[in-house]
């Protein structure tokens, strides 16, 4: 009788680890850089190529840094998400279009809305590798020292807008 | 209105299952003939109103109905006809249905086959299925209803997921789930064992066609899946341990060690405890899988959208059927009884240590496969493991499990001599060994791998050949005299362990020799592999119901002589906006020759990859002679109803 009671011993205990497991989310892969000031760098603007935008630029302000790109399917799903987003005005986003051309970026945005305070080209990816880019999309939450506070990968959804993102973003402005 | 006629008849069969799995069961232990009756009529009746839920469901995706929200989500309006209808199971939802109705259909089966069972056991076994499909019905109606509307009704629908447009997903889900679920029969066997306390020869009899059709199915199902993901995925694999891949594999592992247990329980009443303890393994890893892939606890290109409803839904529903299912194990395991004594050397013990190499298997890829969720659990950091786990811990596994095949049909029952062995194998050792270092030596590459992986597959061969030769010289009266002479499920042991050591060349030939490689290539431009000339001739656009596609041209020669076209092609899903790949293949016995498209690239160039695979389809007929050689043992005629009465009453006296 206590031999034959193992199998269902270690049935529970794999049950257990099983449920546990409900309430993980196997995609939330962390990043070493969260915790860390976001790494520096100056890259053209995609409407104006002249200037230049900085993670500096952003000090003093909460803002969300949404790697994109035309190429990128995913993307198509979040988009409607962060114009809706930016239409409340809560957080700024600046974007950085990802291995993409100028003119397939911008016909992008024009037919989909541009949801962006402004987006920097990182046309060949070096930026992209200080990020530790896993793919396109990816979303930063930085704050306002500069401090990436949180990091998304893949597409952003209604449900980690509102779980996730919304409310660090809302605590980090208060402080 | 039809999709609310399907749900209703979903709830029905609810009530019929509820019903089905209460009173013959109650009425067994009660000796309540009515009670006991009830449930062959509840078994046709549930399968019918499944049916014709099932028909609703795919009624709505012919008629293209974007008011049910299953139909937007999956099907769309320039979706050809038979994906339409294959889209019925390419979703959550739908995936559910069919698994019920699968169970259905088992049910049905077993009700109409099982005049030779006694009364109570089929009451009892038929109740168990109708409590497990109570399971299904209710998940489905509580938290995953394919018959949802949507108000209002999309205009046109998502499209169904381009990587399950194709010829291949069409079979691939039906026929693994027949394997899945043909464990619930096996399962219920065992279950009604354990109620009723008894278990002997003539219920190891009855049990045993049952679970090879299962496996055989799950071993077809699993062969497709692998197959499909070779030509689909583009790149040329044929397994990749994927989490949901292993689902299947660990039923299929534990599946084969328990037909090897229910021979032993057969002919010699032994390994009782352990047949049944295999059997709710086997159907409760067919549970795990399917709890593994609508949950999302683990990422997989299979999984679907997850609901954590879902997840703690089917969590609590695997407690119940596995946890109650193994408590009554622990309860009533030493009613059944233990059976007779055999020597350290004998077929038994053969059987025993294959049985013990391969629920070990079945474990190490279920560490494998839960090991990052429970490090994630344990907050001990999230990793994946990944293929070199596997091949690691189950390469070592194997080689003895199949070292053994060779060994075990050989020896006698109770005790075998290993000098006597050693002798009637001696010839089969050496053309073995000898094969496993000259072959590789002669081909140009021997490593210990392929030298392993050579010697198990000749020994196989050999010693079946050795095992054929030994009975057909024993009996009289010519070649075809003698193949009559021993029984269908005896030829069909050897058929399927023939086809394990076909598939286990394919694999080592296939890692051993295979080469590939990448390039950019404009039209016209060459390229040079495993001695072909690949010449890519550019590509053409070519468009099909639902997608746009590029489609391109590889004329491979050799020596100046066109051998074949490949014709890969790139294609994308308007609706999805999913690019896919389509790999040009040329089958062949000794090699494939495959190439897949990449990326365009600029000036009419692109970028393609060229596989040179030999003996690659081996892997797959290897698989498909094991699913024969199991077709055929099914079909023994001690197996068949008429003869079921005669062959009880003789009792053990046949041969293996």
């Amino acid at each position: 009788m206590k031999k034959a009671l193992i199998p269902f011993a270690l049935f529970i205990i794999m049950a257990g680890f099983l449920f546990k497991g409900l309430f993980l989310n196997p995609r939330e892969v962390p990043s070493p850089l969260v915790g860390k000031p976001a790494p520096a760098f100056s890259l053209p603007r995609l409407d104006q190529p002249a200037k230049t935008f900085s993670p500096k630029d952003m000090l003093g302000q909460v803002w969300l840094f949404n790697v994109w790109a035309s190429w990128c399917g995913a993307c198509r799903d979040e988009h409607p998400l962060l114009v809706a987003l930016a239409k409340t005005g809560l957080v700024s986003v600046v974007g950085m279009d990802y291995k993409d051309t100028a003119a397939e970026a911008e016909q992008w945005l024009t037919e989909r809305g541009n949801p962006y305070l402004l987006s920097a080209v990182d046309a060949d990816g070096r930026v992209g590798i200080d990020y530790g880019v896993y793919g396109v999309p990816e979303t930063y939450v930085i704050d306002k020292a500069g401090v990436i506070a949180y990091k998304q990968i893949g597409p952003v959804t209604l449900e980690s807008l509102r779980d996730d993102i919304l409310p660090l973003v809302k605590r980090l402005q208060a402080q | 209105m039809i999709p609310e006629i399907g749900h209703f008849s979903l709830i029905l069969a609810l009530l019929v299952a509820l019903t089905l799995g209460s009173f013959p069961i109650i009425g067994a232990a009660r000796g309540n003939t009515v009670w006991m009756g009830l449930a062959k009529p509840l078994s046709a009746l549930q399968f019918a109103l499944i049916a014709f839920s099932f028909l609703c469901l795919a009624y709505a995706f012919a008629a293209k109905d974007y008011s049910v929200v299953y139909v937007a989500n999956n099907s769309n309006s320039q979706l050809p006809l038979q994906f339409r209808i294959a889209a019925v199971w390419g979703g959550h939802e739908g995936s559910l249905l069919l698994w019920a109705l699968i169970l259905s259909v088992w049910t049905l089966a077993v009700s109409l086959f099982s005049k030779h069972i006694p009364d109570a056991m089929r009451a009892r076994i038929l109740g168990v299925m109708g409590l497990i499909s109570v399971g299904f019905l209710l998940f489905m109606l509580m938290v995953s209803n394919p018959f949802d509307r949507l108000m209002p009704a999309a205009l046109d629908g998502k499209d169904l997921n381009p990587l399950l447009q194709d010829p291949g997903m069409i079979f691939h889900p039906p026929m693994l789930y027949m394997g899945y679920v043909g464990f619930s029969v096996a399962f219920a066997f065992s279950i009604a064992a354990l109620l009723g306390g008894q278990l002997d020869a003539a219920w190891a009899r009855w049990s045993r066609p049952w679970t090879i059709m299962a496996w055989v199915f799950l071993t077809v199902g699993i062969m497709a899946g692998s197959n499909w993901a070779y030509y689909e995925l583009g790149w040329g694999g044929w397994w990749f341990w994927d989490a949901v891949e292993n689902a299947s594999f660990m039923p299929w592992l534990v599946g084969t060690a328990l037909i090897h247990s229910l021979a032993v329980t057969e002919k010699r009443g032994s390994f009782k405890a352990w047949t049944v303890l295999l059997a709710i393994c086997a159907f409760s890893l067919s549970l795990l899988g399917t709890f593994l892939v609508r949950s999302g606890v683990l990422t997989s290109v299979h999984a679907f959208a997850t609901d954590p409803r879902r997840g703690v839904f089917i969590l609590a529903f695997l407690v119940v059927v596995i946890g109650g299912s193994l408590l009554l194990f622990a309860w009533r395991a030493r009613t059944v009884g233990r059976g007779g004594k055999f020597d350290v050397v004998s077929r038994e013990s053969f059987l025993l240590a294959n049985n013990v190499l391969l629920a070990v298997a079945a474990l190490s890829v279920l560490l494998g496969t839960l090991y990052p969720l429970f490090l994630d659990a344990l907050n001990l950091g999230k990793i994946s493991v990944g293929p070199p786990y596997f091949d690691a811990v189950f390469a070592p596994l194997m080689a003895p499990a199949v070292f053994l095949m060779g060994v075990g049909p050989i020896a006698r029952w109770k005790d075998a001599a290993l000098p006597e062995l050693f002798v009637r194998l001696r010839w089969a050792l050496a053309i073995s060994a000898i094969t496993a270092i000259v072959l590789p030596l002669l081909l140009g590459n021997l490593t210990p791998m392929i030298g392993l992986g050579l010697f198990l597959a000749f020994w196989v061969f050999a010693s079946s050949a050795e095992l054929v030769y030994q009975r057909l010289r024993k009996s009289e009266g010519g070649l075809l005299a003698g193949i009559a002479a021993s029984s269908r499920s005896w030829w069909g042991m050897v058929i399927a362990h023939l086809g394990i050591a076909v598939f286990v060349l394919g694999v080592t030939v296939v890692k051993g020799f295979e080469s590939e490689i990448a390039v950019k290539m404009h039209p016209g431009d060459v390229a040079h592999l495993a001695g072909y000339d690949f010449r890519f001739d550019g590509v053409e656009s070519r468009n099909g119901p639902n997608y746009t596609a590029n489609h391109g041209q590889i004329h491979v020669s050799k020596n100046g002589v066109l051998r074949t076209v490949l014709e890969p092609e790139k294609r994308l899903y308007t609706v999805t906006n999913m690019p896919m790949s389509e790999a040009g293949i040329s089958p062949h016995l000794i090699h494939d020759l495959y190439a897949s498209l990449g990326e365009p690239l600029d000036g009419g160039a692109w970028s393609v990859r060229i596989y040179h695979k030999p003996m690659v389809e081996w892997i797959w007929f290897g698989c498909l002679m094991m699913a024969f050689g199991g077709l055929l043992a099914m079909s023994d005629k001690r197996y068949r109803l008429n003869k079921q009465a005669k062959s009880a009453a003789a009792g053990q006296g046949q041969r293996a």
